[in-house]
């Protein structure tokens, strides 16, 4: 069943799987205890989750002095990691709405652990603008509300505050794509628990039974918001960038950031993608679901978008120079060869000319070039943050008010402590539910799975040949 | 239970064979109660009659309400409520209300949509699936029939029914 694949396609479900395998498959690692493996690195992720508590709490109690921001910067660490992480939330949506979309089956295999990863992303992200505040517990200021005050209302002309509610409703419309749907597979996984655990997962299945209507249904809702989370998807890193364009930095003040922020956070969303899913795929032996041939094709996606994002970064320096505008040809230049010289070739090399070596179709299909890959990008594209943010505003209008900026050992602490609980978050996640989407793949098995690919090769020659004779 | 149903349901092991099952329970009129699948299975809407999901008219309906709710907030903040002049721009900047207009929207109508969907199909936290066969949300496809009030010979055809369609399994059970 299922619509007809070419048999020249690689088949995305290996193993000869039946639908009975799939499910045993992807449902074990929530049903058995967790590896040695897991525990460690459950217990390095809450260890460093704790030095995010620990120095958001000291940020909070002391006050962003604790920072090493100063008059000309203004923004360092904070905002490079906030935008760091909001650009890696954008892959999961991407995979799971744009990919749907565009009927491309091979988002199968790795859409739900990829979704869970943006909403962890967002999550993390979340905290930053949260702690930025200083005083955190007025946060709820950035909304309108009714208020003693007037009632004086936010800035609707500001991006900072468009920016509040691209990211919550980012947040919560990723939420519900997720959750919807996850509940098939959770009931599968009810279905097969005993005791206390098949009343956990049937009050998290929401009493799902399968039934055809209800199918329908679902399908039909999880296309519309696809629908809907695409121009999300892309309306919210536009949003983050305008927090940049709108303002009068050169550097900043410039209408290729939409195109060139959405590319990069693309970008950066496969990287994590790739570093979480190779490991993932070995540690709960998902090789037959999450296969090279789905490695490949993000590969490729990276390597579009690097490309994408390093014509942007061309483009930049061209504009610059062609303006004429010795300001903005100062911040490009300052850029490459001021005191910030190593973030920006270190951005140059991680996301423009590495990921060249995705041409070679030997080096897309590697595992180690891949995981290694992967994290360059990471890396690349928090130094592309950095240099925009930091290095723009070391060096402005003003010689006299120049400046220079390290982080503090409290900034050191947010960053790396953010990864941890964005580890801590995805450990659970693989435990609890399956991660790879059973319904989904079931789905495909048909068109997509090897031996069925098998059997269409061989009736094709079989009329390839009897069309010859 | 008071609305419970006394459900006959023939196992398919197939979701090929259970699209030719359903067909041929259409051709002999037979009244199918539902069909429960481990995954949305392509051809069965048609094989089975199902009218096209409306749900997104809910989806339209809430988008819609999210625009006229950010637009007019916004409008009425800026125009009535406290006007000020920000950079020179009119009291009523409408391009500066296309980003969070347009976030409202999406938000609306997403989360508008999945409250419909779970609302009309009944699913929701606590409540309890009746569940005919655990290898429902496995490997198997079931056709159910709903036989509270059906005489024994009725109740035979069915049987024979699921025999010819090539059924692994049939039982019966109350829901």
């Amino acid at each position: 069943m299922g619509s007809i694949v070419s048999p020249i396609r690689e088949p995305l479900v290996t193993g000869n799987k039946t639908y009975n395998q799939i499910t045993e498959d992807i449902c074990a690692p929530t049903e058995r205890a967790p590896s040695i493996s897991w525990v460690i690195a459950f217990s390095v992720a809450n260890a460093l989750a704790a030095v995010f508590l620990f120095t958001s709490a000291w940020t909070i109690w002391q006050g962003v002095g604790t920072w090493d921001l100063n008059r000309t910067i203004g923004w360092g660490w904070d905002i490079t990691n906030f935008v760091w992480w909001i650009g890696i939330g954008h892959a999961g949506t991407l995979i799971s709405a744009i990919l749907l979309l565009f009927r491309q089956k091979w988002r199968t295999g790795v859409n739900r652990a990829a979704e869970a990863m943006t909403i962890f992303a967002v999550a993390v992200a979340g905290q930053f603008p949260l702690i930025h505040m200083g005083r955190a517990w007025f946060a709820f200021f950035v909304f309108p509300y009714p208020n003693t005050r007037g009632p004086l209302w936010v800035n609707f002309n500001s991006p900072l505050l468009w920016d509040v509610f691209a990211i919550s409703t980012y947040a919560t419309v990723s939420v519900l794509f997720w959750y919807v749907g996850l509940i098939p597979d959770l009931a599968t996984v009810r279905d097969r628990a005993r005791g206390f655990r098949k009343k956990i997962y049937g009050i998290f299945s929401f009493g799902w039974t399968g039934s055809a209507k209800h199918w329908q249904r679902w399908e039909s809702l999880s296309l519309i918001l696809a629908g809907l989370a695409t121009p999300l998807v892309l309306s919210v890193h536009t949003i983050v960038s305008f927090d940049f364009a709108t303002s009068v930095i050169p550097g900043w003040h410039t209408t290729i950031f939409p195109p060139y922020f959405v590319a990069g956070a693309i970008f950066s969303g496969f990287a994590m993608v790739q570093t979480l899913m190779i490991i993932t795929r070995y540690v709960l032996k998902l090789q037959d679901y999450i296969t090279i041939a789905h490695i490949e094709s993000m590969n490729k996606v990276i390597l579009l978008t690097g490309t994408m994002v390093g014509v942007a970064y061309l483009t930049e320096i061209f504009v610059a120079w062609y303006s004429g505008y010795i300001y903005e040809q100062f911040a490009f230049f300052n850029r490459a060869f001021g005191p910030y010289w190593f973030a920006y070739w270190a951005m140059m090399t991680c996301n423009l000319v590495s990921p060249q070596i995705f041409w070679f179709k030997k080096m897309r299909r590697n595992l180690y070039v891949t995981f290694i890959m992967s994290i360059f990008v990471n890396i690349g594209m928090w130094y592309e943050r950095f240099v925009i943010i930091a290095t723009t505003l070391a060096r402005d209008y003003l010689p006299s008010s120049w400046s220079l900026y390290s982080p503090t050992w409290v900034e050191i602490g947010i960053f790396i402590g953010s990864i941890g609980v964005f580890f801590t978050l995805f450990l659970v996640f693989v435990r609890v539910a399956p991660v790879v989407a059973i319904a989904e793949i079931k789905h495909i098995l048909k068109s997509s799975g090897d031996q069925y690919l098998e059997k269409q090769k061989e009736y094709v020659q079989k009329q390839q040949f009897s069309e010859k004779n | 239970m008071a609305n419970s149903k006394n459900v006959l349901f023939g196992l398919y092991n197939d979701d090929d064979i259970l699209i030719d099952a359903i067909k041929a329970a259409r051709n002999q009129k037979l009244d199918i109660m539902d069909v429960f699948t481990p995954f949305p299975v392509h051809g069965l809407d048609p094989a089975l009659g199902l009218a096209e999901s409306r749900i997104h008219i809910a989806g339209f309906v809430f988008g819609l309400i999210g625009f006229i709710t950010a637009m007019g907030f916004m409008s009425w903040i800026s125009v009535s409520d406290w006007p000020i002049i920000y950079g020179g721009k009119p009291y009523w900047p409408v391009l500066s209300f296309i980003p969070i207009t347009f976030e409202l929207t999406v938000l609306f109508s997403a989360v508008g949509m999945v409250i419909v969907f779970f609302t009309i199909c009944g699913l929701g936290p606590g409540v309890t699936a009746k569940v005919l066969d655990p290898r429902i949300t496995d490997d198997m496809f079931c056709i159910a029939f709903d036989v509270s009030n059906m005489e024994e010979n009725e109740k035979a055809g069915l049987q024979k029914f699921f025999e010819e369609t090539g059924a692994s399994e049939i039982n019966q059970k109350t829901i």
